[in-house]
C-alpha cells in the first residue's frame, strides 16, 4: 500500500468506527451497576456476618479472616459446580467477579471445563488459566513492597 | 477459452447449474425451540447427542446430517464422491473426524461462519467443472465447544454485552449433483477478506458487516443485477447489531436492503431466547439454509435466494497480539 | 466489630467500580483483567498504607473483594520483613495467603472431579 492508500484506509476505518459507535447498543449501565452493587454488597455482607460470628467465638481477627475466605471459596466452588454461579454472573457482572468468590469461580470453572482433556494437562494445567495471572501480579507487587521496606529500613 | 465462467472481478456463473437434490439439518435444543424448530430434520434433546464431549457431539451432528441428506434420496455414503466440510474448531476437528468415519474423499475448508457458502460454491464449481457427479457440502457448529475455545469456560460467571452472539448448535448438509430435481446453484461471488479495524471480541457482527457489504456490492456489479432480482437476500450470522450496520452500508453502496433482506442470526432465534444480539456459528447459516430456506424454495415461496454467509476470521491468539478481526463473506445464488 | 451494613456498602461500592470499568471502557475487559487489576491495585494501596483504613471502616467489604487479597499479600510480606528481613519479602506473601490459595486449588480440583460443566 502506498502512503495515500494507507491514509484512505485509515479514514475508512475511522468512518466505519463512527458508524459502529452510532448503532452498537450500549450496555444498560444503570441496571448493571445496581446488580453489581447489590450482589457484591450481599457477598461481602455474608462474609462479614461470618467474621462477626467467629470473632464472637473468640477467634483472632487474622484467623477469622482466613477462615471466612476459605468458606467463601468453598461456597463459590460449590455453586460453580452445580451450575448456578455462571447464571448469577450473567446478571451481576463485576458484583460476582470482584469478590474472592469470583476468583474461586474462575479457578473452578477452568478446572471443570478441561476435565475431558485429562486430570494432569486438563484440570491440573488449566486450573490456573485465570488465577495464574492474578497471583503473578499479586505476588510481584507484594515482593516489590517487601523489598522497598527492606531497603528503607536498612 | 480461458475463464469464460467468470464475471466481473469476483463472481462465477455456472453453466450446467448444479442441483441441490437433497439436504438435511440437525439442531440443538435451543434452536429447536426457536421460530423454525419444526423445519429442521432433527432437534436434539440435549447438547451431548449421546457422546462424552461437546466436540464429539459436534462431529456426530455433522456426520448424521450428511447421512441424513444422503438417505433422503436413498443414497449411501459410498455414493458421495467427495465431501467438502469445515467447522469452527481448531484444526477443523469436527469435519476431519466426521470424514474419518465416513471414509470418503474429503477436502476440509475453513471460512469460519461463512463455511456453508464456501463449501457450496467450491462444490458447485467442481460439479459444473465435470470433476464430480455427486458431492456433499456441509458444516456444523456447537455452542459449548465453540464457547470454551473462543470465549470462557462454560461455568465461569461472565457478563454478555448487547452485541454478544450465541453460537448455534447446528449442522447442515446438502447433496450437490450435476443432474436431478431441486433448486439450482446458478452463480457465486467469492468474497475477499475485509478488515475495518474492529477489535471487540464480543462483537462479531460489526467485524463481518463490511465484508458482507463488499461481497454483495461486488455481486450486483459483476452480474449487473439489482437487489430486487432476488426474492430473499440473507446474510449468514451478522445478528441484530451487524445487520443494522450492514443495512447502513448497503444504503451507502446504493443497494436497497428492504424488504427482501434478512439475516440468519436474527431469524434463527426468538428475541426472548436470551441470545443477546442473535445467533452465529457455521451452523447458523447452514441450518437456516438446509431447513426453512430450502424448504420454502421447494414449496415455491422463494424462487431466487442469495445466501451471503459471513465469517469472522477471529483468532484469540491474534487478538491477544493486538490484531483486529478480519471478516469474509461469500455469496451463493440459488434459484428454482 | 464492623456492622453488616458497612460491609455491604463497602463491598457494593468496590464491585460497582468494577462494573463501571467493564461498561465504560472499550470492550475486551475480561474477568481476568478485572481480577488482576483489583489484586494489583489493592496491593499497591496497601503498600502505601491506604488500604488498612478502608478495612478498618468496612471490614469484609474491603477484605473479600480481590483487592483485599492483594492487601493480605502485602501485609503478610511486611510483617515477615519485620521479623525475617530480606527473606521475609519472598516468603511473607504466600504465607499469609496460603489458606486461600490452597483452598481454591483443592476445591477447584474436587469440583472438577465431582461435577461436569452443564449445558
Amino acid at each position: 500500500m502506498n502512503v495515500d492508500a494507507k491514509k484512505m484506509h485509515q479514514i475508512e476505518i475511522q468512518e466505519y468506527q463512527n458508524l459502529v459507535d452510532g448503532i452498537k447498543p450500549k450496555p444498560d449501565i444503570l441496571k448493571n451497576c445496581i446488580w453489581a452493587f447489590l450482589v457484591g454488597g450481599m457477598i461481602c455482607g455474608l462474609a462479614q456476618l461470618m467474621v462477626n460470628y467467629l470473632l464472637a467465638l473468640g477467634m483472632s481477627r487474622i484467623d477469622a479472616g482466613s477462615a471466612v475466605s476459605c468458606i467463601m471459596i468453598f461456597l463459590a466452588a460449590f455453586f460453580t459446580g452445580i451450575g448456578i454461579y455462571d447464571e448469577l454472573g450473567k446478571r451481576a457482572g463485576a458484583g460476582s467477579i470482584v469478590p474472592i468468590t469470583g476468583f474461586a469461580n474462575a479457578i473452578v470453572a477452568s478446572a471443570m471445563e478441561y476435565k475431558r482433556e485429562g486430570y494432569i494437562f486438563g484440570v491440573g494445567a488449566r486450573i490456573f488459566s485465570v488465577a495464574g495471572p492474578t497471583l503473578v501480579f499479586g505476588f510481584a507487587v507484594a515482593v516489590l513492597v517487601g523489598l522497598i521496606k527492606v531497603f528503607l529500613s536498612s | 477459452m480461458p475463464a469464460y465462467k467468470k464475471r466481473g472481478s469476483q463472481t462465477v456463473v455456472f453453466e450446467d447449474t448444479p442441483v441441490i437434490t437433497s439436504w438435511a439439518s440437525i439442531v440443538g435444543p435451543k434452536e429447536g425451540q426457536g421460530p423454525w424448530g419444526g423445519d429442521f430434520d432433527q432437534v436434539l434433546a440435549d447438547y451431548m447427542f449421546g457422546e462424552k464431549t461437546w466436540e464429539k457431539a459436534e462431529k456426530k451432528m455433522l456426520q448424521e446430517a450428511i447421512n441424513l441428506a444422503l438417505n433422503k434420496r436413498d443414497l449411501q455414503v459410498d455414493d458421495a464422491e467427495l465431501i467438502l466440510a469445515g467447522d469452527l474448531l481448531n484444526q477443523t476437528v469436527s469435519a476431519n473426524y466426521a470424514a474419518r468415519e465416513l471414509a470418503r474423499p474429503f477436502l476440509g475448508l475453513y471460512g469460519a461462519c461463512s463455511t456453508m457458502a464456501e463449501t457450496l460454491l467450491v462444490g458447485a464449481m467442481l460439479v459444473d467443472g465435470k470433476f464430480f457427479n455427486r458431492l456433499i457440502s456441509a458444516t456444523c457448529s456447537h455452542h459449548y465447544a465453540a464457547s470454551r475455545q473462543y470465549r470462557f469456560p462454560t461455568e465461569q460467571g461472565t457478563q454478555p454485552t448487547p452485541s454478544t452472539q450465541w453460537t448455534a448448535t447446528a449442522a447442515g448438509a446438502v447433496v450437490l449433483e450435476w443432474a436431478g430435481v431441486g433448486p439450482r446453484v446458478t452463480s457465486a461471488t467469492i468474497g475477499q477478506v475485509v478488515d475495518l479495524g474492529q477489535t471487540d471480541v464480543a462483537d462479531m457482527g460489526s467485524a463481518m458487516a463490511p465484508a458482507a457489504a463488499h461481497t454483495l456490492k461486488t455481486h450486483f456489479e459483476d452480474l449487473q443485477r439489482l437487489p430486487d432480482y432476488y426474492d430473499l437476500i440473507v446474510t449468514g450470522d451478522l445478528a441484530r447489531v451487524g445487520m443494522a450496520i450492514a443495512e447502513q452500508l448497503f444504503i451507502r453502496d446504493g443497494l436497497v436492503p428492504r424488504p427482501n433482506y434478512s439475516d440468519c442470526g436474527v431469524l434463527l432465534y426468538d428475541e426472548k431466547q436470551d441470545v443477546d444480539a442473535g445467533g452465529c456459528g457455521c451452523g447458523c447459516a447452514a441450518a437456516m439454509l438446509c431447513g426453512p430456506l430450502l424448504k420454502k424454495m421447494l414449496a415455491g415461496e422463494i424462487n431466487k435466494l442469495l445466501l451471503v454467509a459471513t465469517g469472522a476470521l477471529m483468532s484469540p491468539t491474534m487478538s491477544f497480539q493486538g490484531e483486529s478481526i478480519p471478516g469474509i463473506a461469500h455469496a451463493v445464488a440459488i434459484e428454482n | 466489630m464492623t456492622p453488616l451494613y458497612m460491609a455491604f456498602l463497602g463491598g457494593g461500592v468496590l464491585c460497582l467500580i468494577g462494573q463501571l470499568i467493564m461498561d465504560l471502557t472499550k470492550a475486551n475487559i475480561t474477568p481476568g483483567h478485572i481480577l488482576v487489576g483489583y489484586i494489583s491495585t489493592g496491593a499497591v494501596l496497601s503498600g502505601l498504607g491506604l488500604y488498612q483504613p478502608l478495612v478498618d471502616a468496612v471490614g469484609a467489604g474491603a477484605t473479600i473483594p480481590l483487592s483485599g487479597f492483594g492487601h493480605l499479600l502485602v501485609q503478610g510480606t511486611l510483617r515477615a520483613v519485620e521479623s525475617d528481613g530480606l527473606l521475609g519479602a519472598f516468603s511473607g506473601g504466600v504465607e499469609a495467603a496460603a489458606a486461600g490459595i490452597t483452598c481454591a486449588i483443592v476445591f477447584g480440583y474436587v469440583a472438577a472431579v465431582l461435577f461436569n460443566p452443564k449445558d
